[in-house]
């Protein structure tokens, strides 16, 4: 079984990103050091991060013996090679890993960006483009999920540990009067609370209220609030 | 219930350099298949049934069953037709690295490689300083390999092939990708001794004139 020392994770608290890591890392029972990139909101990026990974300059970063992978996607799907485990993270047929990657890809091109940027505006015509692209894209994702327990079917896999961390996000979505999951999206939602039923997303996933108050603190800079 | 058609199918546009990744893939693996080209400007049925989400080209359908998305498309391609060649190596380190770059080639090259294309003359400086930055980047990670994937041709390869067909209307643009990357230029004169490439790709002068009168339409009116 991996060390401590094999696998370190270069991350930042409530980033959806580094959650996604943190997860496949627990669904795979794998022990790692978790390395906060403390200051990374003032802007201020260790010289290991800048070492591992001199293109984007970005977390998560997954050190594993000493070799740099970066990208939350391509680590999760290293992490699924590389760490045997009960539950396969990608399954195995060729034509459901397209479909699972294709619904992952979805969720960064088309939820990350509105579901991180929508928080930040201010009311206007951008705040409204946004939540109109993020309320469609939603539905999208919905009808994907449909009755399924998971966007895996029976099993917890790619899909639902690229959506996951953004179900920290609600709460706070809810509070700033911007979209009530809940309301909306009540198969998400439902799937969000049996998604938490899993000790890799529990001990993983950013806690609502705390984020709220985090980006709360980010509005008011801002000058959103 | 309607039995799925079998065999290979691809749902295209002539000059999409998405298209052309697939069909590059296809030829590495010698995967006999439909080409249909698409009217982008009127979908057909079977685009829209295809890929309800994006609506776009490149498709792959295989028995019946829709791919989307051009490198996960090369992916499914690599995994389930074998041939003499793999497109993604076997070591997982190998394989993310190999993923990392073509992701680096979807963000960067083609994001600002078409900003290029559409920008006014004023805004054609501070473009190509970005793009040079981007291709040296690519070169950087190049090195003296003779492929991406270092002797094998592979995903990172096929992914920036098509882009290839550009260099000549960006060196219209005042980017001379032979003067400013010389070693991603001679691979990509390399690559186009394979088979695979040199018959999906097209000519670049056919590139720059599709450009020219795009230009004209949309820029300078």
């Amino acid at each position: 079984m991996a060390s401590e020392k094999e696998v370190k994770l270069l991350d930042f608290g409530v980033s959806p990103f580094g959650v996604r890591t943190r997860i496949a890392l627990a669904e795979k029972e794998v022990e790692y050091e978790y390395k906060e990139e403390k200051n990374l909101n003032l802007g201020e990026k260790s010289e290991l991060l800048l070492k591992s990974n001199p293109v984007h300059k970005k977390i998560p970063v997954l050190i594993h013996h000493d070799k740099p992978i970066c990208e939350s996607l391509i680590i999760v799907q290293y992490i699924d090679e590389v760490f045997p485990s009960k539950t396969p993270i990608l399954p195995s047929d060729p034509y459901a890993r397209a479909l699972a990657r294709f619904w992952a890809d979805f969720v960064d091109k088309k939820i990350s960006q509105y579901a991180l940027r929508v928080w930040k505006l201010k009311k206007g015509e951008e705040l409204e483009e946004t939540k109109k692209e993020l309320v469609e894209n939603l539905r999208t994702l919905e009808a994907e999920l449909g009755e399924k327990k998971y966007f895996g079917g029976e099993d917890f896999g790619l899909v639902d540990i690229a959506f996951v961390p953004f179900t920290s996000w609600f709460y706070s979505f809810q509070a700033f009067g911007l979209l009530s999951v809940e309301d909306e999206f009540p198969k998400l939602a439902a799937w969000g609370k049996r998604c938490i039923e899993r000790k890799s997303v529990a001990k993983s996933l950013s806690e609502p209220k705390k984020l709220y108050e985090f980006l709360s603190a980010r509005r008011k800079v801002l000058g959103v609030e | 219930m309607a039995v799925p058609e079998k065999g290979v199918k691809l749902l295209d546009f002539w000059m999409s350099p998405f298209g052309q990744r697939c069909r590059i893939a296809l030829a590495e693996k010698e995967v006999e298949y439909e080409y249909k080209e698409e009217d982008l400007s009127k979908k057909s049925d079977l685009l829209l049934k295809s890929n309800p989400v994006h609506k776009k080209i490149p498709v792959l359908i295989h028995d019946g069953k829709s791919i989307c998305e051009s490198l996960i498309i090369v992916e499914y391609i690599d995994e389930v037709f074998p041939g003499k060649t793999n497109i993604l190596p076997s070591d997982p380190y190998a394989r993310s690295h190999a993923r990392f770059w073509a992701d680096f080639v979807d963000k960067k090259v083609y994001d600002c490689g078409s900003k290029l294309f559409k920008s006014k003359s004023e805004a054609l400086e501070e473009l190509n300083k970005e793009f040079i930055c981007i291709l040296k980047t690519l070169e950087t990670e190049l090195g003296e390999k003779k492929y991406f994937g270092d002797d094998a041709f592979g995903l990172v390869d096929i992914a920036f092939a098509p882009f290839t067909s550009w260099f000549y209307t960006f060196e219209a643009l005042g980017l001379s990708v032979e003067k400013e990357c010389p070693k991603l230029a001679a691979w990509g004169n390399r690559i186009m001794e394979r088979e695979s490439v040199a018959k999906s790709l097209h000519e670049p002068t056919k590139i720059y004139d599709l450009f020219c009168e795009l230009r004209k339409k949309f820029v300078d009116a």
